[in-house]
């Protein structure tokens, strides 16, 4: 779907850029992640050319986009900044017509993606004729969001787009971000500097450094098989809960043993992570959780001493780090 | 003696007619010269947005540009321009420059990063960026630029009056050349509102909420040109001739007010300053001027002087006036003064006024040559009994006579010598003088009879039949209203004169005031 070779981009005498090369596929979340001044940014800020690469190749859907007129580039690829950069002297809604406009939809057109946009991103017409300073940061932040997604875009490029929240309001929108139904169907590229974040929203993350990309790789592959001790090292101070995380009950199910009593009512599914388990613990002795795995219907139930070893024999068979 | 004086209400109600076309005038020429100020501070402001390698080079030009004198700047128009209201109005849009270009500027760059990145990234064009989020987003920046150029182009705009461009500082100014309070506040009052109620309005438009009032931003321009169109109601007259008339003579019975009613004489006229009145006529801008009668300009420049055959313009003989405080501190004072007495005749004098005027040299050096020549002159004994203070009027002439008295003080006594001169017009250094603030000026007895004392019709009349009546008075009534000696006159006679370039005069066989209004008069 996107196609990145040899990127390099040059500021005065520093490399933000370094001969950078990825693919993205059709769907998928990528995640660049790395502390600020590794180049994540100015290489998000190239894929719609709001900064001309000095030398390199980037194609979408095989077409090479620095040859394409960069203002009809820029209206197939939604946009979410970090500040949300919502014209502030517009209304909610002129906000989130501007691409249509931009593309001449009728207003129809525009009014009922509009308010198909609304519904799913839990905001309501009175929010429409608002102003953006009227509004919560998280309210803010899906107006970005929606602005994003109005003309449907087959890409999405999203800069720290959930870094000015608090923590509370960034784990709900969080939360909503994976059960957007539009945005399973996008490739979505973005940056950050919350490992935690891009663990929980990343199909495969590349990890930058001075601008190069270090491993790119699923979070499991980046946790279990670092490729050198920069990586490690960058992950170790959440090393565990990005563990939980990550592995998943399905992995650990050959561990898990199958005893206690099965009880057919509230079963957890084995695609859950092992964190998500444990956030179902109600934390009193004798406790079992009942696990389905749909692929061979079975049902194992387990105890949270049981889940915990069943984690550690899973880990020690990992190759070591 | 003015019977009964007369109080601003009525002078304002007197000269409604002429003070709703000053006003009119005004208007027009502060909107004419902002809105093309606005035409080309916008665009410039937001180029040097996008160069910024410019943006000093051109901040830096329009800022040298605010800090030149109004007046020099007016002067600086005439040889391109000329005089009227192109001169004028270019003046006003080079002052209204800065604060638009300024805060074009300052606006555009102020606009939030991210916002601008959006609108990038939305896709939007370089146009839609800059008229769908840069502007808007700095208009009340761009507004307050506006308005701060619209508050100086008010003040500014009194001086266009100088350079026959109309508006109210032919009252104020006309005002200070006749010592006339109420014509001052006449303009001035009208002025100052204008600036208030423009600078109010403004600030209205600038909290106006420009996402609400979309079309705001067309009606604008189209208020503008109306506004401006003001300046061209009153000016829709002509005529044959244009005479072009200092303030000061505009008002004085004396003067034009004369003209139309001893001689009935009905001229196209604009009103314009001194300075620039003489180049005017010599480039044939104007037809007729009003002049003095020993201006240097007069050689210079080839014209000739008409004769007053109904003799409406009185003697005016110059000679220095004294505070009498004065005389008592400096007891070898009057005997000084007195030297040059009897020595400077018409022609000597419009020779020394050449010399400067036309030849560019200085009056010191006017002064000295002249003293020399005429073994008047002594070398400075540095004295240190006292400090004389010797004011002038702003016009060469009383430079030369200035300087001819600093070094005669100097050579002849143990005083020394502060001078003040360019106390612009008789008002100001005739106040100063009352004020205590200089001891001696040269004064002109036609002057002090009309401007000063302001002498009924009746009385000037009957003073007009010599030059010694008309001084016998003056020194008379001077002594008692204000406790000031006039000495003994110097000899020239610097009276007022209508004058017109020889060559158009020889053609049109015009060589007195009546000829000039039979031409006139001449369908």
């Amino acid at each position: 779907m996107i196609k990145v070779e040899h990127l390099v981009k040059t500021f005065g005498t520093t490399k933000a850029v370094n001969d950078i090369s990825f693919e993205v596929n059709e769907g998928e979340n990528m995640v660049l992640l790395g502390t600020s001044g590794c180049g994540k940014t100015t290489t998000l800020k190239m894929l719609n050319r709001l900064i001309e690469p000095d030398s390199g190749k980037i194609a979408i859907n095989g077409e090479n986009i620095l040859e394409q007129p960069p203002e009809l580039l820029r209206r197939s690829i939604g946009y979410v900044l970090q500040n949300n950069g919502l014209f502030p002297h517009y209304t909610v809604a002129e906000n989130i017509a501007i691409v249509p406009n931009l593309l001449k939809w009728d207003k129809a057109k525009t009014q009922n993606r509009i308010n198909e946009l609304l519904e799913k991103l839990h905001l309501t017409k009175d929010h429409l004729t608002a102003y953006p300073n009227e509004l919560s940061g998280g309210q803010q932040q899906r107006i970005g969001l929606a602005r994003a997604l109005v003309a449907d875009p087959p890409v999405l490029l999203m800069d720290e787009p959930f870094g000015a929240l608090d923590n509370v309001t960034r784990s709900k929108i969080h939360g909503e971000f994976k059960a957007l139904d539009e945005l399973k169907r996008k490739t979505i590229i973005m940056v950050t500097h919350d490992v935690q974040e891009a663990f929980e929203l990343a199909d495969r993350i590349a990890l930058m450094d001075k601008g190069k990309i270090v491993q790119i790789g699923s979070p499991a592959d980046l946790l279990f098989n670092p490729v050198n001790s920069f990586v490690s090292s960058f992950l170790k101070e959440q090393r565990l809960q990005l563990e939980f995380k990550t592995i998943k009950l399905i992995d650990i199910w050959e561990h898990l043993p199958d005893s206690g009593k099965k009880i057919n009512t509230s079963l957890l599914s084995a695609q859950l992570d092992v964190w998500e388990a444990l956030e179902n613990f109600k934390f009193y002795s004798k406790e079992n959780l009942n696990i389905i795995n749909r692929q061979n219907k079975e049902v194992k139930s387990t105890t949270f001493d049981q889940l915990m070893a069943a984690f550690s024999q899973y880990k020690n068979q990992q190759p070591h780090e | 003696m003015n019977e009964h004086q007369q109080t601003l209400w009525e002078f304002m109600q007197q000269q409604a007619d002429k003070l709703g076309m000053q006003t009119l005038q005004h208007i027009g020429l502060t909107f004419i010269s902002l809105f093309i100020a606005v035409l080309i501070g916008l665009p410039l402001g937001i180029y040097i947005t996008r160069k910024k390698q410019f943006s000093g080079f051109v901040l830096g030009i329009a800022g040298i540009l605010q800090t030149i004198p109004s007046i020099a700047l007016l002067g600086f128009m005439i040889p391109v321009l000329g005089i009227g209201a192109k001169p004028a109005i270019v003046a006003l849009l080079l002052y209204a420059l800065l604060p638009i270009i300024r805060n074009t500027y300052t606006g555009i760059t102020g606009v939030d990063a991210a916002v601008k990145e959006a609108a990038i990234a939305m896709g939007m064009n370089k146009w839609q960026v800059l008229f769908k989020v840069e502007l808007p987003l700095a208009m009340p920046v761009i507004l307050a630029g506006i308005r701060t150029a619209t508050v100086i182009n008010v003040g500014v705009a009194t001086l266009a009056s100088y350079i026959a461009a109309g508006g109210l500082g032919e009252f104020i100014f006309g005002g200070i050349s006749l010592n006339n309070t109420n014509m001052i506040l006449a303009g001035a009052i009208p002025a100052a509102l204008l600036a208030i109620i423009f600078d109010f309005l403004l600030s209205l438009v600038q909290k106006l909420n420009f996402k609400k009032i979309k079309g705001a931003v067309r009606i604008a321009p189209v208020l503008l040109i109306l506004l401006s169109g003001l300046y061209f109601i009153p000016s829709a007259y002509g005529g044959k001739l244009t005479a072009g008339f200092t303030p000061e003579f505009m008002g004085r019975q004396d003067g034009n007010l004369g003209l139309i009613s001893k001689y009935g004489l009905k001229i196209h006229t604009i009103v314009i300053s001194d300075a620039v009145m003489y180049k005017a006529a010599q480039e044939k801008e104007l037809d007729v001027i009003s002049g003095y009668s020993t201006d240097g300009r007069l050689k210079a420049y080839n014209l000739v002087v008409l004769d007053d055959d109904k003799k409406i313009f009185p003697p005016y003989y110059a000679a220095p006036v004294v505070r009498e405080d004065a005389l008592r501190k400096f007891p070898e004072l009057e005997k000084t003064l007195n030297l040059l007495s009897g020595t400077i005749n018409d022609s000597v004098m419009t020779e020394l006024n050449y010399k400067t005027d036309y030849l560019h040299q200085t009056p010191e050096r006017v002064a000295k040559d002249f003293l020399v020549a005429k073994k008047l002159f002594k070398p400075e004994r540095g004295g240190n009994e006292g400090v004389v203070r010797i004011g002038s009027k702003i016009f060469g002439e009383q430079y030369i006579l200035v300087s001819m008295y600093t070094m005669l003080i100097k050579g002849y006594t143990n005083y020394n010598v502060a001078t003040k001169t360019g106390l612009g017009g008789t008002k100001i250094v005739f106040d100063a003088m009352t004020n205590d603030q200089i001891d001696v000026y040269p004064e002109y007895t036609g002057t002090g009879l009309l401007a000063i004392l302001q002498a009924p019709t009746k009385t000037v009349t009957a003073l007009q039949v010599s030059k010694d009546s008309t001084y016998n008075y003056v020194q008379k009534e001077f002594l008692k209203r204000y406790q000031i000696k006039w000495l003994k006159p110097i000899g020239f006679n610097n009276a007022y004169a209508l004058m017109m370039r020889q060559k158009q005069a020889n053609e049109l066989h015009i060589k007195t005031i009546s000829d000039l209004k039979g031409f006139l008069e001449k369908k």
